[in-house]
């Protein structure tokens, strides 16, 4: 436990050195967002009916941005070689990481859902549903994206590779998530894709990290 | 004396050049193995199959006279390994490097001040390591040496870029570590200057 504090915030620490890493996809993200309103029009209705998908697809383009320089400079000056060799701290090692990635990608776009439900005339009961299913979505997106930086981080440009793997396992949570959105705001119950989301959820982090411990093996060796 | 590390017919073929092959040798407690070749003969392929991250083409690693696939946990619980790069971070300080990996063996360290203190970093130990010089970073990279209980140490080119006084300071560091029965394996394009108790030397042909 004290090995996994420390290597939390050595994580936090990175972060807070390099901030891109964390504050462009989240100004990406805002960005695409913002563009809609004057790119379809301001027409309530209209936007109202299109956000569940913008939202979506918003979180996980920027979400696969911020990836992508996961594990490289790790990889390039020797500790992730050090890390395999020595083994038992990779494991902790990998899950500290995912779960940085999560604090860092994930939980500021549920922060700035207020702002998004703003912009796109989400009224209270779908900005309740955006925050559910970002909640139980973003974890799944930053699994699945450490999952793709550690297969692809020996790759000199491994960003299209890293998109190409990734991105067919976004899909299944792109159509449950903005579809337990639809389904909110047409008061219809959306319980069940809530639940779709939570059993991704477990079962990714169940499988992804021991899948990122032995990608790391793989491209080390 | 029980033997620690063993390899038997040991070859290694890197994109079809085979670099070595038929290498043998025994290393037992309190013993140095020091590899030499020039640039490109296999020094660092040959310490990354001993370290496990690698496999070998043919022959096999006996880690106290078991093949190292079946002991793989144990070996890593008693190996230290530094390779070519030095596993340091650039964007964080040399404190909080040294955190990391003692954090990661489990290894608290009493006064790391003071240790980074010892290998002349006062003053150093709190701005990001890119900062500082080849050679600083590669004591704050050697600094595991001084509060690792690993009795196995694998080392790429420890030297490199060090001045004479700290390689010295290193030499006597090894010596201490091999009386305390530890084993080192270590490649260099120096010669050593301490006069070890027990050094096996390995020159690896260059070889087309």
């Amino acid at each position: 436990m004290v090995m996994w504090r420390t290597l939390v915030k050595r994580e936090l620490q990175l972060l807070g050195r390099q901030k891109a890493d964390w504050l462009n996809p989240l100004v990406f993200f805002l960005l695409v967002l913002s563009l809609f309103p004057l790119g379809i029009g301001p027409e309530p209705g209209m936007l109202k009916q299109i956000a569940p998908g913008l939202v979506w697809i918003a979180a996980l383009l920027s979400v696969l941005l911020s990836a992508e320089r996961l594990f490289k400079d790790d990889y390039r000056y020797g500790v992730i070689e050090q890390l395999v060799a020595g083994r038992q701290g990779l494991f902790s090692y990998v899950t500290a990481k995912i779960c940085c990635h999560w604090l860092s990608t994930g939980v500021p776009l549920v922060l700035v859902s207020p702002l998004i439900a703003v912009l796109l005339g989400l009224d209270w009961q779908s900005w309740q549903v955006l925050v559910v299913t970002l909640l139980l979505g973003t974890p799944v997106l930053s699994l699945l994206s450490v999952l793709g930086a550690a297969l692809t981080m020996a790759a000199d440009k491994g960003g299209i590779l890293q998109a190409l793997i990734i991105l067919p396992l976004y899909i299944p949570l792109l159509i449950f998530a903005s579809g337990a959105m639809e389904a909110a705001a047409t008061a219809l119950p959306y319980a069940g894709q809530l639940a779709v989301l939570l059993a991704f959820l477990l079962f990714a982090l169940a499988l992804v990290p021991l899948a990122v411990r032995q990608a790391l093996r793989m491209n080390v060796g | 004396m029980s033997i620690i590390l063993a390899a038997e017919a040991l070859s290694c073929v890197r994109q079809d050049r085979v670099l070595f092959e038929n290498l043998n040798f025994q290393l037992s407690a309190g013993q140095v193995l020091y590899i030499q070749g020039k640039n490109g003969a296999g020094k660092s392929s040959l310490l990354r199959l001993l370290a496990g991250l690698t496999l070998p083409e043919d022959g096999q690693i006996l880690f106290h006279g078991k093949p190292l696939s079946t002991q793989s946990e144990l070996f890593a619980e008693q190996l230290l390994f530094i390779g070519h790069q030095s596993g340091i971070h650039p964007q964080l300080t040399a404190i909080q490097n040294l955190a990391f990996w003692s954090a990661l063996s489990e290894q608290a360290i009493a006064e790391p001040y003071q240790l980074l203190g010892s290998l002349g970093l006062a003053g150093l130990e709190d701005i990001p390591c890119f900062m500082l010089s080849a050679g600083q970073q590669r004591r704050v990279s050697l600094a595991r040496l001084w509060f690792t209980n690993k009795p196995l140490w694998i080392l790429d080119e420890p030297f490199t870029s060090l001045d004479q006084q700290l390689i010295a300071k290193l030499e006597y560091h090894f010596l201490q570590h091999l009386s305390k029965g530890g084993v080192i394996v270590l490649t260099s394009h120096q010669s050593l200057s301490a006069s070890y108790p027990a050094l096996q030397a390995l020159e690896l042909e260059y070889r087309w």
